[in-house]
């Protein structure tokens, strides 16, 4: 019995009228945790009742603690007829249960009822006792935090990246249950939630407990999704990367990614820049395994691409007995892991030593009811939603969810070896349902580690040669991990245009960020691939069937134009780069997003050659030299656009057998393109099963003239889908992050692929074009980490969801920042001498000795020493005083800390963070809550992680048109999830969420009927920001008051 | 391929200036649109018509969100749902809030009840304010009005601290309050000369100095004190106006008030002829005014009297706006000197104000 949960309601406050006659509510409150349920006494006649209750306790063991949210129901009091329920609220307390975290969940919180909204708030107070847990075998993993943010967070240093977690859980829908036909839709509403939280719950606890048995302390990157399969069940899995982590103690920390390329390396023991002997490969074609086997249950595992790079799996055959060596000791490393992939997207220096390329997986599944006669008889109790794992349930069983994602992932893992690579990297998964059939796919990004951080202590001699090796350009990532000589296509190698020694290939395409330390010329920007393939209706395997057959000529033209989009912008490489295909009843869609860029380590790219098959046709031929014409202008006219002028290299210099410069890509016209990409699978089925796409044709005008009328979007704005843009750093603190959602329905008649494909483009474009539009007083600004989503609602519709942030920069203020940091910092290491006295103090309270797990408690929380430096100043703590400034400062922060804790300990203490410009009209209690896709918020220093958030919200209406119809609805409770996310930041005592995503919009409408019903989940890091403006002011003025920021932490009790 | 749906939402709420005043004035998206296309907006942003449908819809759908949270302004601050910059709050408020001349000069001083609101329709031709502008604008009025018709203390502070509007908006409601409260006549032909400001300083006047809670006593007996401190009229002190009938009613009174205010101002006046020949009349009409004020109904005539009786014969003779004030000035302050007359503290508290007005009143 660890645990003791108390809960105190304090008030309410608008509430709706419950009462007609009197136009008031007689409000109580019930509070349920497991199965114990507290009520509150009933507050006559009020709208803002005032209950302040005693605490109510729970005595639960912390297994509950995980699995359960608390609930908290707000009723009306009836007395001749059943009470009404005016809204609930449903409170996650994992946050309270990691010894770093929140120590008090309290604040208002919307009261949320699935049919009408959002009707009033309730002031709630929680908190956690945990007892220490002696039982060795316990079932909870109370203490691993998480986080949705896919690098190691700000105020952490990684001691060991252990690797891959997973998990999945199962169970019936409640939407689907007989029971269903008999309640009201509230109740099935709600009983989906519930049932979505606590299995949720559970999949975290168990996630957690698989990252204790790896000795780790977090999960990083933690993905979780639910799968609605609807008749066959409700699936909910999430991926993530478990680490050891440690709360920062000393500056030399990771870079936060908005900052420019550090050039303290040196400094963190961590780093060393990847080097090895001069081996190298080129690459950039696809690589694609079609294994199309039909078992008796009917599983199609289709079209795997490789895209970039294709090794024969020969790894460490070539090369120099270094890279030898490092590939030996890595794969040991990595070889105990069933799985060596990390939903990461940025790491630490010297963490990614090579990059291979792409790989992905996919596989048609046919859906079957999900068999658990255990369930049925049980739903209605009030201990209903047992939990079965499917694991153990159907161990027996091969054909499961959990054998299909293994048999996928085990299939990247492959191509990953394919690429000589051991680990993938920025490792995702992702399903796309209609009806019967199930697309699952993986992706990720091949790579070969730094094996230092995968284990303790076993690459020490390893590193010291490395280090001799030292390249400081940061052009290793690029270099080929595979095998020059073993390349089964037309390969295209040059010496890497840094450091000159190593292989490069033309082209690279990842799905991680951008390294910290890349080299980029110009800017970055958005490319996308679009694409609609109508397939016919049909029934199950038929229809598995056919849409596995569609499956690889979508990815290879979705590649295509990739491609040639690249090219198009005069650029070299793609980042982030996320491949989503989406199945209907009758089409089948592709989008692929990615984020061009320079990378100056590669070769110029080429241009974009048209050849025309009727070369004799004079007035062809003038049309074919016209488009060229058109397509050579806009390539100049985007490197203008995105700066890129890369410095002239002669070939002399390189000095290396460099292919003649031929023209890479050529789009070739052809008729009938479903015969010529036959050939080209054909031509190439014959190596090792799999097949490879020559890129340098496509077809039809179509596709030259869609390439043509992306318009750039207007001066002022950029756009990328990865954390930063490349080439722009002085971002202001000015972010808005949005949502924005678009439906249209094609017309039925006619659909062609053609048209398809044009509906689909323009959607996306105008939707850019809007949000351009919306955003342009933001201007200059940049939308950062732009992620769409698209489903097939129904039959004719197309649904498209776009989350992105735009954040202001500053055209001008590049220099001038910089050099006012450098004067500040100069200022502050005179000031900070005083403190010097504070090292031993400091030093001996560091040296305590560290547990991976659990958390040490008395760990300094210092972590925003690191983050209290500004990065133009970081930049130059080469000299000498400056190092000392900065240990200063770490000191003066840690020691201390006690004398001013306890001020923003509480969440009372986030009016500092609010109201800085109060209005003169009026005492707004509400506190800014910024939600930001990125890991960072600009200008700002995460100085504490408070835990997830992860919510998931169903909103129903039987009165559609009164609601302002589908837009009105939706517009409405997308609000209300941004409203409900921001409260339950607040109430932990944050005022930030980062890392945020909108994994699921799920929207239904049934405009005859007036209805539609819609479910949301959505997830982020809630976290504590201080400015780095008022981490500059307050030094110089009082030093001693600096330390404030870095003491948000709740450490009341030290 | 026909948009079903189209949303934006912010994690602060986008508010476009220009788009919330179309929406505020009444026009439907359409409009709205074509309006927005006329700016030039496209050519400045490059964008597309069907962009700023869009973009309009979006805010349309956004504001009508809002406009249930503006009837009660403190909510709009303590609410969760839209995240709003105080700044950005504070104008919503007071743009909704705010009013046009033309509207107001037509209802103030009406009852602000459902048979007014069925006159907007007429109101809208008339003015050329789009019906659902007039409606939003009525309803403001009518809300206020039922906020703080029951309430004590002042009435510009309620105001302000239940619709956290401006002072200066703050202060125009008040006497739209009070005129709707008293039912001042300003509809009349001969009043349509004055504009709502003018009825707006003279309503301040008052209220600072002809109600209840003008004379700063707080009641003694607070459960039989019903009237409101600020929006009603002092009965005790109309009902006290009477006694200066005197001044006109006795000859003598009249006469010696006549031959001082002559002395003081002989070689002073421009119209001092004119002021000599009309004085008993004005005179006579300025009284007679405050005895009257005894009737509901000739409160209500309040500003058509002083129109009739004071501003009109002297604009005939074309007193300059300074010797109207040089004579009033005049005119209140030698009461004093006379020593029949006993109702000094009346006549100031009385004239005090209406000098204001009067004064006020006085423009072509």
């Amino acid at each position: 019995m660890p645990g003791k949960l108390k809960v105190k309601i304090v008030a309410g406050r608008h509430l709706p009228v419950m009462d007609r006659a009197s136009d008031l509510t007689d409000a109580f409150v019930e509070v349920k945790f497991g199965n114990t349920t507290f009520k509150t006494d009933v507050y006559l006649k009020s709208l803002n009742p005032q209950w302040n209750s005693e605490w109510f306790k729970f005595e639960v063991d912390d297994e509950d603690l995980q699995d359960e949210p608390l609930q908290i129901t707000v009723l009306d009091h009836d007395t001749y007829s059943a009470n009404d329920a005016i809204g609930k609220v449903y409170i996650d307390i994992d946050p309270l249960l990691y010894s770093e975290a929140a120590t008090v969940i309290s604040g208002w919180f919307p009261i949320y009822d699935t049919i009408h909204g959002i009707r009033g708030e309730i002031n709630v107070v929680v908190k956690v006792d945990l007892f220490n847990d002696l039982n060795r075998f316990r079932q909870s993993s109370c203490g691993v935090k998480f986080f949705c943010t896919t690098s190691i967070p700000k105020c952490y240093r990684a001691v060991i990246i252990h690797g891959f977690v997973e998990e999945l859980v199962v169970n019936e829908d409640p939407e689907y249950q007989w029971i269903d036909r008999i309640r009201t839709p509230r109740a099935s509403n709600e009983a989906r939630q519930r049932l979505i939280s606590l299995m949720s719950g559970e999949l975290q606890r168990k996630i957690g407990l698989k990252v204790l048995e790896m000795r780790g302390n977090a999960v990083v990157g933690y993905l979780q999704c639910f799968d609605l399969e609807g008749e066959s069940g409700l699936v909910v899995r999430a991926i993530g990367t478990a680490c050891t982590l440690d709360k920062l103690s000393s500056p030399a920390a990771f870079l936060p990614a908005c900052n420019s390329p550090s050039k303290d390396m040196k400094e963190s023991p961590l780093v060393h820049p990847p080097s090895h002997g001069c081996r190298s490969t080129h690459n950039s074609p696809i690589h694609t395994a079609t294994g199309s086997r039909l078992t008796q249950n009917f599983s199609v595992s289709v079209p795997t691409l490789i895209y970039t790079g294709m090794g024969s799996g020969s790894a460490g055959k070539e090369g120099g007995p270094f890279k030898a060596l490092l590939r030996q000791q890595t794969q040991s490393a990595l070889e105990q892991r069933e799985f060596p992939f990390f939903t990461l997207t940025a790491f630490p220096p010297g963490f990614l030593v090579h990059v291979g390329g792409v790989v992905s997986a996919r596989s048609v599944k046919l859906l079957d009811r999900i068999h658990n006669p255990a369930f049925v008889g049980i739903m209605g109790n009030t201990r209903s939603y047992k939990l079965l794992d499917w694991n153990s349930f159907n161990s027996d069983e091969p054909e499961t969810r959990d054998a299909w994602w293994a048999e996928i992932r085990q299939e990247i893992k492959s191509h990953a070896k394919a690429l000589g690579c051991h680990a993938v990297v920025g490792y995702s998964e992702s399903t796309s349902i209609c009806e019967e059939v199930c697309i699952l796919s993986a992706c990720g990004t091949a790579a070969v580690l730094n094996p230092r951080f995968l284990q303790d202590g076993t690459m020490e001699g390893c590193l010291e040669q490395r280090l001799e090796e030292n390249l400081p350009t940061g052009c290793g990532f690029c270099h080929i991990p595979y095998d020059e000589l073993n390349m089964p296509f037309p390969a295209h190698l040059t010496y890497c245009y840094s450091c000159r020694k190593q292989k490069v290939p033309d082209v690279l395409f990842t799905t991680i960020d951008l390294p910290t330390d890349a080299t980029v010329i110009g800017k970055g920007c958005l490319i996308q691939a679009r694409l609609c393939r109508l397939k016919k209706k049909a029934q199950a395997e038929a229809n598995a069937t056919a849409i596995s057959n569609l499956l690889p000529f979508m990815e290879y033209e979705m590649h295509t134009q990739l491609m040639n989009k690249l090219k198009l912008k005069g650029m070299n490489a793609l980042f982030g780069l996320r491949i989503q295909i989406t199945v209907g009843e009758n089409m089948l869609m592709g989008l692929a997003s990615a984020t061009g860029v320079y990378l100056a380590a590669l070769p110029t790219p080429g241009g974009i050659q048209i050849a025309g098959k009727t070369p004799n046709d004079g007035s062809y031929e003038q049309h074919i030299s016209h488009m060229q014409k058109k397509i050579n202008d806009t390539i100049a006219k985007n490197k203008e656009l995105y700066e890129i002028n890369p410095p002239e290299i002669s070939e002399e210099i390189i000095g290396s057998p460099i292919p003649e410069p031929r023209q890479r890509s050529r789009l070739l016209r052809s008729q009938s393109e479903s015969s010529d990409e036959v050939t080209e699978l054909d031509l190439s089925h014959g190596k090792k099963d799999a097949f490879v796409l020559e890129i340098d044709d496509t077809d039809a005008m179509e596709d030259v003239h869609s390439l043509l009328t992306d318009v750039p979007p207007p001066s002022g704005f950029y756009s990328c889908n990865t954390e930063i843009m490349p080439g722009i750093n002085n971002w202001t603190s000015e972010i808005q992050m949005f949502t924005s959602v678009r439906v249209i329905r094609l017309s039925s008649l006619n659909l062609t692929n053609q048209a398809l494909n044009k509906n689909f483009n323009d959607l996306c474009e105008n939707l850019l074009k809007s949000l351009y539009f919306k955003l342009r007083s933001m201007i200059p600004c940049c939308l950062c980490h732009v992620n769409f989503t698209v489903s097939l609602p129904e039959d004719e519709l197309i649904q498209v969801t776009v989350t992105a942030v735009a954040i202001t920069f500053d055209k001008n203020q590049a220099l001038q920042t910089t050099k006012t940091h450098a004067e500040k910092s100069l200022q502050r290491a005179s000031t900070d001498n005083e403190e010097l006295l504070q090292f031993p103090l400091e030093l001996c309270s560091d040296s305590l000795p560290s547990h991976p797990f659990p958390p040490a408690k008395e760990h300094l929380e210092s972590a925003s020493s690191n983050s209290g430096i500004p990065a133009a100043q970081r930049d130059r703590c080469s000299s000498w005083i400056e190092l000392i400034k900065l240990k200063a400062q770490t000191i003066r922060r840690g020691s201390i800390k006690t004398t001013v804790t306890v001020e923003k300990a509480s969440p009372m203490g986030e009016g500092n963070f609010r109201n800085r410009s109060a209005p003169p009209c009026a005492n707004s209690t509400v506190g800014v809550v910024k939600m930001t896709p990125l890991s960072f918020i600009p200008g700002a220093k995460i100085t504490k992680y408070l835990g997830i958030i992860n919510m998931f919200f169903i909103r129903e209406t039987t009165s559609l048109r009164e609601e302002g119809g589908v837009s009105g609805f939706l517009h409405a409770f997308i609000a209300e999830v941004f409203a409900m996310v921001r409260a339950h930041v607040a109430a932990l005592g944050g005022n930030a969420v980062v890392s945020y995503i909108m994994k699921q919009c799920v929207f239904m409408e049934n405009p005859n009927k007036n209805q539609a019903q819609c479910l949301i989940n959505v997830s982020g890091d809630a976290v504590v920001f201080v400015r780095e403006s008022d981490l500059e002011v307050v030094p110089t003025q009082q030093p001693s008051a600096n330390c404030q920021p870095s003491c948000t932490e709740g450490e009341v009790t030290t | 391929m026909t948009s079903e749906l189209d949303i934006f939402v912010g994690n602060t709420t986008l508010i476009d200036e220009d788009v919330y005043r179309l929406w505020l004035d009444g026009y439907s998206v359409s409009d709205a649109v074509a309006l927005r296309v006329r700016s030039g907006i496209l050519e400045q942003t490059g964008a597309t018509a069907a962009v700023l449908q869009s973009d309009t819809m979006d805010h349309y759908r956004t504001f009508h969100m809002l406009e249930r949270l503006l009837h009660a302004p403190p909510k709009l601050l303590h609410q969760l749902i839209f995240q709003i910059p105080p700044s950005r709050q504070a104008l919503l408020i007071e743009r909704y809030y705010a009013f046009d001349e033309a509207f107001v000069r037509e209802v103030l001083g009406k009852k602000l009840s459902k048979g007014t609101k069925k006159d907007l329709d007429d109101i809208s031709t008339k003015t050329g304010i789009t019906l659902k502008s007039c409606r939003r604008q009525f309803d403001n009025f009518k809300r206020v009005f039922k906020v703080v018709e029951e309430m004590r203390g002042s009435l510009v502070d309620n105001i302000q601290q239940h619709f956290l509007l401006s002072d200066r908006l703050a202060r125009d409601y008040a006497a739209i309050v009070f005129f709707a409260n008293n039912r001042f006549e300003t509809g009349k032909k001969k009043l349509q000369y004055l504009s709502f400001g003018d009825f707006a300083f003279c309503a301040e006047l008052m209220i600072q100095n002809w109600t209840l809670g003008a004379v700063g006593e707080a009641p003694t007996d607070p459960d039989s004190q019903v009237d409101d401190m600020d929006m009603d009229l002092d009965k005790e002190f109309l009902q006290d106006l009477k006694e200066l009938k005197v001044l006109v009613a006795d000859k003598d009174l009249l006469d010696l008030h006549k031959s001082l205010v002559c002395t003081a101002l002989r070689g002073k006046l421009g119209v001092f002829s004119e002021m000599e020949a009309n004085f008993k009349n004005l005179s006579r009409g300025l009284v007679n005014v405050a005895a009257k004020l005894t009737h509901n109904k000739d409160v209500r005539d309040l500003f058509v009297d002083l129109v009739e009786k004071f501003v009109e014969p002297c604009r005939s003779d074309h007193w300059p706006l300074n010797d109207v004030r040089l004579f009033l000035n005049q005119y209140s302050a030698s009461v004093h000197s006379l020593d029949g007359f006993r109702h000094q503290g009346l006549w100031d508290r009385y004239m005090g104000t209406l000098r204001g007005c009067l004064l006020r009143l006085y423009h072509d």
